[in-house]
């Protein structure tokens, strides 16, 4: 059978003698003899792809729960947008799947042009200046930010509103055990950040600030007000914005995000179970010499063509190694590019028209739900854009049980975001009986219908 | 077989290996056909656009159409459009087909591009990744409903813990340097667990930059070890930086000179005398795949770039993935939650260790939400009650409120580890690059890893005897995976530097190699050529370095090489000036 390897038994044994060797165990004679692992890998012989290929089939159609069988209502960061055939085919082509870090620029215009204008799109999101060639997914893009954040100020202590995504918030405790950041939750009042206006006997005054825009409830927070609370107490503004939504709100950078972070999943990449995923990171030129990770720009060639190269490289962990203002090195290029392709088939018009979609199912879904039995709403007044948390009578999770008998992934438990106890962002009794509902530019007013019909029924006890 | 049987008497033989690689085919790895077509920039998108215009389409929902401004409260709107490009779908498209164009990959041709293992990346891995079953589920599936996934991510947790010798993985983290912190951060949660504080992490002067990187964001600092004049850590000058505040070292193994640590043993029991812990990057795990373990050279914490031994396309920058392995000592801290099989589910039971459930017994640590199982939906604790109870879980489980395939009892779950170090992921790690290795594995089996490592090797050893007359062999002798060359005497002749060199290469058609590094070798080229280029293409790759050389030397040989490459899409890039006036944005032209 056939493997990926070219080399025939003949050419084997001529490369082994041109070495002065008789079998390939003798390659390895500088391994240690103790070492050697006796009798080979306890694993499965090879198989041909055809077989292996039906074994990830039959994996694949066990899960019962995807969004082509399931209609998905669930977000919380991962959402079921379009990837229009033009995105998948773009994004799927080989040239820009199989090569790697543009280290040789001359071969490596495609992928380099591409991320320049990835970090245009962002950055115009963003509503700042400059944008990287991203990072891991969300979590990992607000690790960074707050690292910088912490870095420009001078002040470790980084108070995180409770309304950021509750995934990223444990990402940044795992991170700062190493970091020595001292992160301080701060929780939410009915759906936004209640910021406290002092800092409180025995506390620390922030060097960072982190908010949601929206929060992960979906409810629009007062980004003017954290801006002044950082600039009273000298610290940065670190924005986790959904980049969608920014299509119909005023952008992150303009209500004076010192750094914007986000998922940038929406824009071309499928659900995929998580990942990967695509870290969005903007900020302000100020801070460009703190950036994490890749950056590109323009320059010119030899002969003065325009040309794009990786730049600013001495923050990098290659040059710069323990000073380096981050430890990353393979990215999600493939996804920066994906979200330019995406980005670029949406256009202005587009990106708005889809924001708005979100923002209108929402809205449907909200007014239909009004006067339900078993559903109300989980918070109270504040706006929201894209993603609705409600309450149901029984456990949510029970609810999304019962739903995926009814065809829908009806949204995801807010227990299982924050735990059985609740945190900053929802009390315990709020938590078990929580659901966080999305719904994206895809679902129609019938699929809302049906679910609404459903979820009154699920929802009781 | 004894050092210099490895090419010493072989040196003569050369003629052989040239005859046997050049008369019998074509190169199958040399891109020199290539058609760029010309030599304009491409325009970017921005400047392709045309108000009006535009490619979208979506879906007919019915949907009242009410206006922004019935939705979102006039201080929080947009009043202006986010501006992009406007362009029309068949525009975008020659767009990107044309800068795929100017992009060289693996797909194209060698690319011989040392510690990153740009091997060929079977295209079934892409069929996979693009099944609706896998692409499709949403991360937060309850586990009941996304049994296939768990299954696969069990299945792969299990060959990658086979392969490298150890008890348990998290399959979290998103590339090698994430792997590095979650192992550094696990590190420091071992010495914290036992009540010590230890400052320094050892790393050796070969290392790859994102090393000491990770160190300093794990929280620690960095003690520099040298090497000694075989390329392997210096054991002297180890035994003299290990003391008490050592936490732990970070070795590649082979290192990044591609040579075996061959003191391996020694440096285990060195680093554990002092309490310390062993840290694999696994950067270059493809040398020695069913060889040798990590976990068998005493290795506790290891990490894998999947987008580099189990193939998984580099996606012109990543994705990759950066699982960690860990010995049975360090399960419990565990980043979660982590997928497992369910005790008497109705999978397959495993050996494995570390995949019982355990109870949580630091809840602070934890991260919030994590403390379920939610295969069935209920606490963790309510689980090992059961487990501790020997209650048999048929009738712990609520019966029949949870869809799943034969009817049964969800097989898979998700458990967060008792002392877990948290999350280190907004998921489950980059599933859909996982989903690839594990196919990469299962077609290449036991059998076909260990030829995989057999190829590489060879591969590289050919290469490093073929090109000794050609270049400096700073450390001459049997190499694995990758040889390290270097063109500090071509420099000194002839004025042509290893950067020259790779730009050169260019116009042969090639990819370059990696060029500066390792750091400790002056005018470095690091040449892994892979197990899946064949003798032909390396036969080729040879001769172009060959003609580099040779026409380094003749008249005007440094002029010429200075000018490389002439051949490509842009010519040498001005990167002083792009640092200098900095334009990281369409907006930021000036
Ligand atoms: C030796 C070595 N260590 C670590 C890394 C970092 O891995 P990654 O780029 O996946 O973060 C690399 C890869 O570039 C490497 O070559």
């Amino acid at each position: 059978m056939a493997d990926y390897l070219p080399h025939t038994d003949e050419e084997v044994a001529s490369m082994l003698a041109f070495l002065g060797l008789s079998s390939t165990d003798e390659l390895f004679a500088t391994v240690p003899e103790a070492l050697r692992l006796a009798g080979g890998l306890d694993l499965p012989s090879g198989r041909p792809e055809p077989d292996v290929l039906a074994h990830l089939e039959d994996l694949a159609a066990a899960n019962e729960g995807r969004a082509d069988r399931l209609v998905c209502f669930a977000g919380a960061g991962a959402y079921d947008h379009e990837v229009p055939p033009a995105v998948r085919a773009l994004a799927g082509r080989s040239e820009f799947v199989t090569a790697y870090t543009p280290y040789q620029p001359e071969v490596a215009q495609g992928v380099l042009q591409a991320v320049f204008e990835f970090q245009t799109m962002v950055a115009r999101l963003a509503g700042l200046p400059v944008a990287n060639a991203s990072l891991y997914d969300g979590a990992s893009a607000l690790v960074e930010a707050v690292n910088l954040g912490a870095a420009a100020s001078g002040n470790p202590t980084v108070w995180v509103s409770a309304g950021v995504h509750p995934h990223w918030r444990a990402v940044l405790r795992t991170f700062a055990a190493g970091t020595g950041h001292r992160l301080v939750e701060v929780p939410l009042a009915d759906g936004r950040t209640a910021w406290p206006d002092a800092v409180g006997a025995g506390g620390r005054a922030p060097g960072v600030l982190v908010a949601g825009y929206p929060n992960y409830l979906g409810c629009l927070e007062d980004l003017a007000a954290v801006r002044r609370l950082a600039d009273a107490h000298g610290a940065l503004v670190v924005v986790a914005a959904d980049p969608v939504a920014a299509g119909l709100l005023r952008s992150a950078g303009d209500w004076g995000a010192d750094v914007v972070v986000g998922e940038g999943q929406a824009f071309g990449t499928a659900l995929s179970f998580g990942g990967p995923y695509l870290g969005l990171f903007a900020c302000t030129l100020e801070q460009v010499r703190r950036l994490p990770g890749r950056l590109v720009g323009e320059t010119v060639d030899l002969e003065g063509r325009r040309a794009y190269v990786t730049t600013l490289r001495a923050r990098e962990q290659d040059i710069r190694r323990e000073k380096a203002t981050s430890n990353v090195c393979t990215n999600q290029t493939l996804m920066a590019v994906a979200a330019a392709i995406q980005l670029g088939w949406l256009g202005t018009s587009g990106l708005a028209e889809v924001a708005l979609r979100c923002a209108r199912g929402t809205h449907y879904l909200r007014e239909s739900l009004q006067g339900s039995a078993g559903v109300r709403p989980l918070t109270g007044s504040t706006a929201v854009v894209r993603e609705l948390a409600v309450r149901t009578e029984v456990p949510a999770r029970t609810v999304v049980e019962r739903m995926a008998g009814e065809g829908f992934l009806a949204g995801v438990a807010l227990s299982d975001l924050v735990g059985d106890g609740g945190d900053g962002s929802v009390p315990a009794a709020d938590a078990e009986h929580g659901l966080l509902v999305a719904v994206t530019e895809r679902r129609t007013r019938d699929e809302i219908d049906r679910y609404v019909a459903a979820l009154e029924k699920a929802a009781r006890r | 077989m004894s050092e210099g049987a490895m090419g010493d008497q072989a040196m003569g033989d050369q003629a052989m290996g040239e005859e046997a690689f050049t008369t019998a085919a074509a190169p199958g790895g040399r891109a020199a056909s290539a058609p760029l077509l010309g030599h304009e920039a491409e325009p970017t998108l921005f400047e392709l656009s045309r108000p009006g215009r535009a490619s979208w389409q979506l879906r007919t929902t019915g949907v009242p159409e009410w206006p922004a401004e019935e939705l979102v409260p006039a201080e929080h709107r947009r009043t202006e459009p986010v501006a992009l490009a406007e362009v029309s779908e068949r525009d975008l498209v020659a767009h990107f087909t044309r800068l795929s164009h100017r992009q060289y990959s693996v797909d194209l041709g060698a690319y011989p591009l040392g510690s990153c293992t740009m091997k060929y990346n079977p295209k079934v891995c892409d069929t996979v990744a693009a099944l609706p079953g896998l692409a499709l589920t949403h991360p937060a599936t309850p586990a009941s409903l996304a049994q296939g996934w768990l299954a696969l991510l069990v299945e792969l947790e299990e060959a990658l813990c086979e392969i490298t010798g150890m008890a348990a993985a998290t399959l979290q983290p998103a590339a090698g340097a994430a792997g590095e912190l979650t192992g550094l951060l696990l590190m420091r949660a071992y010495h914290a667990a036992r009540g010590e504080d230890r400052r320094r992490v050892i790393i050796p002067d070969s290392a790859h930059g994102t090393n000491p990187a990770s160190v300093t964001l794990g929280g620690y600092e960095v003690t520099t070890v040298p090497s000694d004049e075989r390329g392997c850590v210096d054991m002297a000058a180890l035994r003299e930086v290990l003391g008490p505040d050592v936490a732990g070292i970070m070795l590649t193994n082979p290192n990044t000179l591609g040579l075996f640590e061959e003191d391996i043993q020694a440096i285990a029991a060195a680093v554990h005398e002092v309490g310390g812990l062993l840290y694999y990057d696994g950067a270059n795990l493809n040398a020695i795949l069913g060889v040798v373990r990590p976990g068998d050279m005493g290795f506790d914490i290891v990490h894998m770039n999947l987008h580099k031994t189990f193939a998984t396309p580099h996606g012109g920058g990543g994705p990759g993935a950066g699982p960690v392995a860990v010995a049975e000592h360090l399960v419990e801290l565990l980043p979660g939650p982590r997928p497992v099989r369910l005790p008497d589910g109705g999978g397959r039971q495993s050996s494995r260790q570390g995949d019982e459930p355990r109870p949580l017994v630091d809840g602070d640590r934890r991260g919030p939400g994590e403390g379920h199982y939610s295969g069935d939906h209920r606490s963790l604790d309510e689980v090992d009650m059961r487990v501790d109870a020997g209650v048999g879980p048929s009738q712990a489980l609520p019966a029949g409120t949870v869809p799943h395939p034969a009817g049964t009892r969800p097989a898979y779950g998700w458990v967060v580890p008792a002392r877990s170090i948290g999350r280190v992921h907004s998921w489950h790690g980059n599933a859909l690059v996982l989903a690839r290795a594990l196919t990469y594995i299962e077609v290449h089996g036991a059998d076909g890893l260990r030829r995989v490592a057999e190829r590489a090797v060879l591969n590289a050893n050919w290469l490093r005897v073929r090109l000794r007359p050609t270049f400096d062999v700073p450390f001459d002798r049997p190499c694995m995976h990758e040889v390290v060359l270097a063109a500090a005497t071509l420099r000194r002749r002839d004025g042509v530097r290893a950067l020259d060199v790779a730009k050169r290469l260019l116009e042969e058609g090639f990819h370059a190699p990696t060029v500066y590094f390792p750091l400790i070798v002056d005018e470095a080229l690091m040449i892994e050529p892979t197990e899946t280029e064949s003798p032909q293409t390396l036969e080729a790759l040879a001769q172009a370095f060959e003609r580099i050389v040779a026409d380094a030397s003749a008249p005007g040989g440094a002029e010429r090489a200075a000018a490389a490459p002439r051949t490509t899409p842009v010519r040498r890039v001005d990167e002083a000036r792009a640092a200098r006036t900095l334009v990281p944005t369409f907006d930021a032209r000036p």
